[in-house]
């Protein structure tokens, strides 16, 4: 079994980052995971969180992103996320920004309740949380950013 | 017949127009390339999105339970054309192209007695459009504030699109938009979006074999709102593409007119110069004969 595998993290502007890694941590909508080379081909849709790549070397990175969705096979895992940033460039503005949309999306979900039901409130409800949950996790100020209507 | 002076002002207006044409070209040149690098850059996420989309849809189409963005509402009577051209003109047959292209899917669909609907992207389509199909306008995108298209716009144009489909205002949903060939070729487009068509492309035996987590259903559910802003997104990248290519061949053609122009201006000036010489001197030499 090979010792690394392909990892590949996109947005739809650009590809972000394409590196070999050794392991993944990913945040799935039913719990964390972990990949490791040779895993079973999986599809796994994501929920706002952090990726953490650990290389050949044991040096993990960390990636946040807006939730999304990975395809893992045997040899690679392509990571489909609308946003992503490295852990080091996420400032409080960004942050807030990712919040911004975040509660504007529930919002609009609150809105539409009577045409698109029951669930899509809650799956709005809680990305938000889950984005909340990560500024926690990594230090930056869930409550700073301003809402507007 | 026009005086020298005239000639000599109409050149200079000329020459002018040569230099801004020239200048937009270089400037279309520039943006050119970085529309291509753009969507050279979002093509990693479609490809990936279509392939993944393709093994997806192969297991669900035709069951029961497909999505309504997959499978359809099952009817297609009501049509929605979602128009997306430039913000600017002075780009060649660029709008023309995909508003003609618009315009026969609109007679065609009223020939088979289906209402249709158009959304607008840009304004140099909508202008086109207002003269015969202004009352079937339901909302317009504008973009002419933004620089450089991001995949926000997309998302809002998609939403927008979805809202509408949630909504039952229509069932068929198509784009309209230049297919970016080369500098010299685009292509104008219709793609249908909603119900969501099969990706050409390989739908092998290997995309069945993933397992879901959560179910098969759910992800479908959750990509195929995706897919559609991934399409739009993938579509205005080659729209700005090849708006920045029609116009710089456009400006190109139209510098190498102005030179031809200058070239036909210049002679005639100087025939009329030598002319007013050959005159005068005539003038001289009878006057000088008459003593």
């Amino acid at each position: 079994m090979a010792d690394t595998m392909q990892f590949d993290l996109v947005s739809p502007e650009r590809s972000l980052v394409s590196v070999p890694v050794r392991e993944v941590r990913m945040p799935g909508t039913e719990g964390d995971l972990t990949i490791m080379p040779g895993h079973a081909a999986c599809m796994v849709n994501l929920r706002p969180g952090m990726v953490t790549l650990v290389d050949a070397q044991g040096n993990a990175t960390e990636f946040a992103v807006t939730g999304g969705f990975a395809e893992v096979n045997n040899e690679s895992v392509s990571l489909l996320a609308e946003r992503g940033h490295a852990r080091a460039d996420l400032t409080q503005d960004i942050y807030n920004e990712m919040l911004r949309d975040a509660h504007r999306k529930r919002k609009v979900a609150e809105q539409k309740v009577g045409t698109a039901g029951e669930e899509f409130v809650v799956a709005a409800v809680k990305a938000l949380a889950d984005m909340q949950a990560m500024g926690t996790h990594i230090g930056l100020d869930p409550n700073q950013a301003n809402f507007p209507d | 017949m026009p005086s020298l002076k005239d000639l000599k002002n109409r050149i200079g207006s000329v020459k002018n127009t040569r230099k801004i044409t020239k200048a937009m070209q270089m400037v279309a040149a520039a943006k050119l390339r970085r529309a291509q690098e753009a969507a050279e850059a979002a093509r990693p996420y479609a490809d990936r999105m279509s392939a993944v989309m393709a093994g997806l849809t192969a297991g669900s189409r035709g069951s029961e339970s497909a999505p309504r963005l997959l499978a359809g509402t099952g009817s297609d009577q009501k049509h929605l054309l979602v128009v997306l051209t430039s913000e600017r003109g002075l780009a060649g047959g660029f709008n023309s192209t995909i508003v003609k292209l618009a315009r026969q899917h609109l007679d065609r669909l009223r020939a088979e007695g289906k209402q249709a609907e158009i959304l607008t992207v840009g304004k140099k389509g909508r202008e086109q459009l207002k003269r015969d199909y202004a009352d079937r306008f339901v909302h317009h995108v504008d973009l002419s504030e933004i620089k450089r298209i991001g995949y926000d716009n997309a998302l809002s144009i998609a939403d927008e699109v979805l809202d509408r489909f949630d909504a039952g205002d229509f069932d068929v949903a198509t784009l309209f938009y230049n297919r970016f060939e080369s500098v010299i070729s685009q292509v104008p487009t219709a793609l249908q979006v909603i119900p969501a068509v099969a990706p050409e492309g390989e739908v092998g035996g290997a995309a069945a074999q993933y397992d879901y987590e959560p179910g098969e259903e759910a992800i479908l559910n959750d990509l195929l709102p995706r897919s559609v802003a991934t399409q739009i997104f993938a579509a205005l990248l080659e729209n700005a593409a090849s708006e920045q290519g029609a116009r710089m061949t456009a400006m190109d053609n139209a510098t190498r007119n102005a030179g031809d122009m200058i070239d036909r201006l210049t002679t005639e000036y100087n025939r009329s110069r030598q002319a007013a010489i050959t005159k005068e001197l005539i003038e001289i030499i009878s006057g000088a004969e008459a003593l």
